[in-house]
């Protein structure tokens, strides 16, 4: 297993108290699987993707990635499972503004120290990024900064990747093309996904379908 | 990994390159102004060491003739060869045809540090010192000696007016005084194990060095101009700070990024401490380096004095040198610190999955702004407090740190006050278009124009310190400086004939006489004084009642210092007891600076009766001619030359020396408006890209680009307007802070504060001048921002 | 500020301060030049010549505490004249300057001393020889037979000095080259000098016995404009040979080197550039700079193979132009102590 989930709550504090976003929510991942996390919003997809990312904590129960317990990891643990073994792509692409696109698809993997350039310079050419490398992102239009930033993932070598609506920002037919390359890309690599969206066409692309609904799995 | 993050940390800066530069030179400049300002006070603390070292007076001890005026110049040969590490000098009048010069001959060799404030010229070897002769005056007794001597004559306008400076064998022989002397100064440090000075040189009195009376107030102006260095650099600070908002505001977005992709916060944070602490040396190097280039560009003297204090290549002074860069270096690193803990802070704090995205560079939305007003007014009713029942130096400086910081917090909240004030007078949509904009560039402007109102605030602050020191200053001169001849005798003896002879050829004769004792619990000099027209015109009183003088004058009233009042807690009207049977009223209390004791005066007549056995061996003597009432106490009665001192002479220099620290704060001012501007200019710039795509909408309505840009100066110009008029209180209540609070607790006594209405207007119009200029640069270039720019506002819809 | 002004100035024609002690390479206008062949006239010619330049009385003592304690004294007296001539009275061109040294493992007292001659402060007379400025003093019924005494604010000394040896000349017969262009000097020192005295402290006063060097040098233009300073070398070897070695260094990284080794009966061998070698082991950071404190100093015809090293290396004379000058022990191949003087460290 790559991911186990099981009886996850969180809760978040707003005006009239306590809000449970998660009650108990369980779901495990292969190698090489795909699944798409679909729901509201508000549903706590988002939420729990987080969660397993280790960007937030649990209220309780328990989040193994690559057979690791997340939940009692510090702070700088969960950093360090994240520069080796997990990769996030937001729908913001969140590329850093000052590095160029290839400093940016070069620096997860640098952090973690697996940089292999060779790599690097398959999935580039594979993403379409060669002839941009040496710009910088905000010459870059929507598909082509996704596409770097999903470049940055899967230059670590991550054993999971955790997506948040990649295409979300995008228009339908870049949306469509980009989330083909990165479905072929991560099957290459044998990486595991679990992709939140909302959409129903994304979802239907993916292995698996899991729906959450008031905090449960449905 | 560390690398890696470095990398991305440092790649903000070069992809932005302007911030970069406000952030380096920013912090450059404020540490420029701290080493200015540091330099300045070196300066003018040595022309008021060379004020006292040419007149001969205050430093050292000398060595005076018992009887007569001249000392055998094998006495001096005696004392060295006997160990005594003494000077000799040689005074006396020279006939010119043009008038007469007083020729003070010194030897170089021998005379302990800083005796004379002469310059070397370049062409002016010591060999033509020593052998050749040569004579250095101001420029109208240079003038005097041109063709009266052989020698050559620099001029040279910091020696003492009056005055020409030479070497002693050259003064030997002008003087016709072959092997005589004067007096011999004595070295404070003597070697060890030497003979007394009686069995080397008994016929010689030794004169304890005297303490000037201005040194005090000088120190007093010394923490003063202190006080505004530090004022100087918060507003360098400001700007700091104001970058480094702006830039870790830019990089939370990256830091989010960094963060999320598995970059420890830690490591995160001790980097961009290692950053910072990185930027502030080479700014603070930079900025120590431009402080010594301004303050020697600025004011040739203190380029000397800074070659004297720092100069590699003068014996024990590279200690000096190390620590003036260190302490630049470390108040740069310091003020970095300052800046940027709140952004590391809020770096530290922020939580992972908070919006990326980058918020406007705000201190003060609505809400921000009423917040801030209310941190300002508890600020200001603490400083109130502090000044109402505040006790001690340190509360003197929180009182000055609750002032500006209030002031500074209190002005987003004043400045969006005076906007929505001129929006509700706007007619036209243009207009109103114009004050809603402005409105919302408040925030923007925010830092830059706190610096604005600090360094305003700050130089007029500055100069009502400065100028009600100047006229404090002149004042005191002319009270305590009045009698033109001041004469010192040994011998009580000698008194009461000198005293007739006095009488029949002055004006006015003034005997000193004094006793140490104690009034109220107070250690006080007790002075009987001959009532005369120098008192009843000269003197100021902080307090009084009617008819002071002639109550004095019969003997009904007493006269009391500032201290003794302050202290034994008595004021005007009091009764005080002088003697155990005298308990007199006090008439008025004068100022007496930097006095440690308490004074008191009484009548000559009631003086006497107390102390019948009290001989005055001090007199002042009015004249019109001090010249020649100088000429006949030498020629006729036969009184040594060390014995008068020129008290005009005292005085015309120590105002010209005063004179020069004035001018050398003119500098500071001109200095910390500059920082101000770099300030405005360096906001505006980081405004003007964030601010297209709001002047698009404008452009696309019919304003061209050109009046966009006029309206941009306009509106710098207003924002600036608002914040210098609030500038001027707040400078006066700066200055009342420093002369009658800070200046209370460290000294004792309060300073005086005039108004200078007109310096303030000036002040005003460069402050707005200075907002101007920065505004030009960036409404410039907005004017000629490309319609292309504008454009892609509308185009790009991502 | 004049003073340190005018002192600038002093050294200007004399020492330069623009170059420090590389300005002892300047002309030698107007004033007398070294020429080899010199008959030394005794005593006229341990008093002085002011139609030189530049010249000096200095004495170096290592001296022995009761308890064991090495101390070492300077006392140096110089000639700078600005003019080649003297006058009476306070015109006289010749500057007279002083430095009196005090050394212990621990401390370095130091005073310096700045006179005009022609009013009596400062001189030297040759019978009865004294030497002397202010209340610092070396004089004598003869020079083998001296007394000498310095004070400072914080130390003072007061010694006995008996020659037990002849006059040592330097060079060839006196005449001393300091540059491959043939800058000169006359120089003779008595190595020979056996010392008994009290050093003050403000602790008490300290009986020492030890031995002294005094050397006599004067020249008009000793260095060459290419040289930036020297390191000298006076060492006593428990052999009861002695050895005076300098080593001045060019401005491009060169030296040249000059040797006397003088027996223990006085007779001499003087060697030319490069016999002598001496090379910094190790430095020290005092008054700022970096200072070789430790040295390694060989004269291969003599077997000399030596390290000598700072008995106090903070050992600065904090003067007018500053420099570095303290006492030193000597172990390798031979032992003993000495006194080793650097200048132009900047």
């Amino acid at each position: 297993m790559v991911l186990t989930v099981q009886d996850v709550t969180k809760a978040f504090s707003g005006a009239d108290g306590d809000v449970p976003v998660l009650r108990g929510v369980s779901l495990s991942l292969e190698r090489g699987e795909t699944l798409a996390l679909t729901g509201e919003s508000g549903s706590g997809k988002s939420t729990l993707l987080h969660l397993i990312g280790g960007l937030d904590t649990v209220d309780s129960g328990a989040i193994q990635v690559a057979g690791r317990e997340i939940t009692t990891m510090t702070d700088s643990e969960r950093a360090a499972l994240r520069r080796s073994d997990v990769g996030v792509i937001f729908q913001q692409f969140n590329l850093i503004p000052s590095l160029t696109v290839e400093a940016n698809i070069a620096f997860q993997a640098r952090l973690a120290g697996t940089y292999d350039s060779d790599h690097a310079t398959r999935l580039a050419g594979a993403l379409g990024l060669t002839e941009h490398l040496s710009k910088y992102p905000e010459a870059l239009s929507g598909g082509q900064q996704q596409r770097v930033a999903i470049a940055r993932t899967l230059t670590a070598q991550p054993k999971l990747v955790l997506a948040d609506e990649p295409t979300g920002n995008l228009d339908e037919a870049t949306a469509s093309e980009v989330l083909s390359q990165m479905l072929r890309l991560v099957r290459d690599t044998g990486a595991a996904l679990l992709m939140v969206t909302h959409s129903q066409t994304v979802a239907r692309r993916m292995e698996r379908h899991v729906h959450l609904s008031q905090g449960h799995v449905v | 990994m560390i690398w890696t993050i470095l990398t991305a940390l440092l790649s903000h800066w070069r992809r932005n390159g302007l911030q970069f530069f406000a952030l380096i030179s920013g912090l450059a400049l404020a540490t420029a102004l701290w080493s200015g300002v540091q330099a300045i006070n070196a300066e003018a603390r040595a022309s008021y060491d060379a004020a006292a070292a040419t007149l001969g007076e205050g430093q050292f001890d000398q060595l005076l003739p018992r009887a007569g005026e001249v000392i055998d110049q094998s006495v001096y040969i005696a004392l060295r060869r006997a160990g005594w590490q003494v000077s000799p000098v040689l005074e006396g009048r020279f006939e010119t045809e043009t008038g007469r010069v007083r020729i003070v001959g010194l030897d170089p060799l021998t005379a302990p540090g800083s005796i004379a404030p002469v310059g070397m010229q370049e062409d002016a070897t010591l060999d033509d010192f020593l052998t050749r002769g040569v004579l250095f005056a101001g420029p109208d007794m240079a003038a005097r000696l041109d063709g009266a001597v052989t020698q050559r004559v620099v001029v040279d306008p910091s020696v003492a007016p009056g005055v020409a400076l030479t070497d002693i064998g050259v003064a030997q022989t002008l003087l016709d005084a072959e092997g005589q002397l004067s007096r011999l100064i004595v070295a404070p440090l003597q070697p060890m194990g030497i003979q007394p000075l009686a069995t080397t040189a008994p016929d010689l009195v030794r004169q304890v060095a005297q303490d000037a009376g201005a040194d005090r107030l000088t120190d007093s102006f010394h923490l003063n101009l202190t006080a505004f260095g530090l004022l100087s650099f918060a507003v360098g600070i400001f700007i700091v700070h104001g970058t480094i908002s702006l830039a870790f505001e830019q990089r939370r977005g990256m830091v989010r990024t960094m963060r999320a992709l598995g970059v420890p916060l830690s490591s995160l944070i001790w980097l961009m401490i290692a950053e910072l602490v990185l930027f502030a040396l080479v700014a603070g190097a930079i900025g120590v380096a431009l402080g010594y280039v301004i303050a020697a560009v600025l004011l040739p003297n203190v380029a000397a004095t800074l070659q004297g204090l720092y100069g590699a290549s003068v014996a024990g002074t590279l200690q000096l040198r190390a620590e003036w860069w260190l302490s630049g270096i470390a108040i740069a690193v310091l003020g970095t610190g300052l800046a940027a803990s709140g952004a590391l802070w809020k770096i530290a704090k922020m939580p992972l999955l908070s919006s990326a995205r980058p918020r406007a560079w705000a201190v003060a939305s609505g809400v921000t702004a009423l917040r801030l007003g209310a941190v300002a007014g508890v600020l200001f009713v603490l400083g109130l407090g502090i000044a109402l029942f505040g006790e001690g130096l340190t509360l003197g400086f929180v009182l000055l740190a609750c002032l500006l910081i209030g002031a500074a917090l209190i002005l987003p909240l004043l400045l969006r006050g005076a906007v929505t004030l001129a929006d509700r007078q706007a007619h036209s949509a243009m207009w109103q278009w114009f004050w809603a904009d402005t409105r919302q560039q408040v925030p923007g402007m925010s830092l830059a124009l706190m610096a604005l109102l600090l360094a305003t605030a700050t130089n007029v602050g500055v100069s009502t310190m400065v100028s009600s020191f100047r006229v404090t200053f002149v004042d005191f001169l002319d009270q305590r400086l009045a009698p033109e001849l001041f004469i010192r005798i040994e011998d009580a003896g000698e008194s009461p004939d000198l005293e007739a002879f006095l009488i029949a050829n002055a004006r006015e004769v003034l005997p000193l006489l004094s006793v140490e004792t104690e009034i109220a619990g107070v250690p006080t000099d007790l002075f009987g004084v001959r009532v005369g027209p120098t008192y009843r015109e000269n003197w100021l009183f902080l307090a009084d009642t009617p008819d002071v003088w002639d109550r004095v004058e019969e003997g009904e009233a007493t006269v009391v210092s500032e201290q003794l009042a302050r202290r034994a807690g008595l004021w005007t009207g009091d009764p005080v007891v002088i003697a155990p049977d005298l308990t007199l009223p006090i008439a008025a209390i004068v100022a007496d600076y930097g006095n440690p004791l308490g004074q008191a005066l009484i009548s000559e007549e009631l003086f006497r009766g107390l102390y019948p056995d009290v001989v005055p061996l001090s007199f002042g003597v009015r004249t019109n001619d001090p010249a020649q009432v100088r000429a006949r106490l030498t020629d006729d009665y036969g009184l040594p030359e060390a014995a008068i001192t020129d008290q005009s002479r005292i005085k015309a220099f120590s105002l010209e020396v005063f004179e020069r620290t004035f001018t050398v704060t003119g500098a500071l001012n001109v200095l910390t408006l500059a920082v101000a501007a770099f300030a405005i200019l360096m906001s505006l710039l980081t405004l003007a890209s964030i601010r297209v795509p709001q002047l698009a909408p404008a452009w696309a309505l019919g304003l061209t680009r050109r009046s966009l840009g006029r309206l941009e100066l306009l509106r710098a110009v207003v924002l600036a307007m608002v914040t210098t008029v609030l500038a001027i209180p707040l400078g006066l209540l700066l200055a009342w802070v420093l002369l009658s609070y800070v200046n209370v607790e460290a000294f004792g006594w309060k300073l005086p504060m005039y108004l200078f209405p007109g310096h303030y207007a000036l002040l005003t119009l460069f402050a707005l001048m200075a907002a101007a200029l920065a505004a030009l640069w960036p409404a410039i270039r907005l004017s000629r921002t490309p319609p292309s720019e504008l454009l892609k506002v509308f185009a790009n819809d991502r | 500020m004049i003073v340190r002004v005018l002192l600038l100035i002093l050294w200007l024609p004399v020492q330069a301060t623009a170059q420090g002690f590389a300005g002892l390479g300047t002309e030698a206008e107007g004033f007398s030049v070294p020429a080899p062949g010199y008959a030394f006239d005794f005593p006229q010619d341990h008093g002085a010549h002011p139609d030189f330049r530049i010249e000096w009385w200095y004495l170096t003592a290592n001296l022995t505490g009761p308890d064991g304690t090495p101390y070492g004294v300077q006392w140096t007296l110089f000639r700078s004249a600005l003019a080649p001539e003297t006058r009476d009275g306070w015109s006289d061109p010749q500057v007279w300057f002083a430095h009196a040294a005090l050394t212990t493992p621990d401390r370095h007292l130091v005073a310096e001393r700045i006179a005009r001659g022609g009013i009596g402060q400062a001189g030297v007379t040759v019978t009865p020889f004294e030497a002397w400025i202010d209340d610092w003093r070396m004089a004598g019924p003869s020079f083998d037979n001296l007394s000498l005494t310095a004070r400072g604010t914080g130390f003072a000394y007061d010694l006995d000095l008996r020659a037990t040896g002849p006059l040592v000349f330097h060079g060839q017969d006196g005449f001393s080259v300091k540059s491959a262009q043939g800058q000169a000097s006359y120089y003779y020192s008595q190595p020979f000098y056996e010392v008994a005295g009290t050093l003050t402290l403000p602790e008490g006063d300290i009986p020492v016995t030890g031995s002294a060097w005094l050397d006599r040098e004067w020249s008009s233009q000793p260095l060459a404009d290419t040289q930036s300073g020297w390191d000298w070398f006076s060492l006593s070897f428990d052999t009861g040979d002695k050895l005076m070695g300098f080593r001045l260094r060019e401005d491009d990284g060169g030296a040249f080197t000059s040797a006397t080794w003088i027996a223990p009966d006085g007779t001499t061998t003087a060697y030319p550039d490069g016999a002598f070698a001496a090379q910094p082991v190790d430095t020290h950071e005092v008054a700022g700079r970096s200072v070789p404190t430790e040295w390694a100093v060989q004269l291969p015809d003599k077997g000399i193979d030596v390290t000598v090293r700072a008995l106090n290396p903070d050992a600065w004379m904090l003067v007018s132009i500053p420099y570095w000058e303290g006492p030193v022990t000597v172990t390798g191949s031979h032992g003993g102590r000495g006194y080793l003087e650097m200048t132009g460290y900047e």
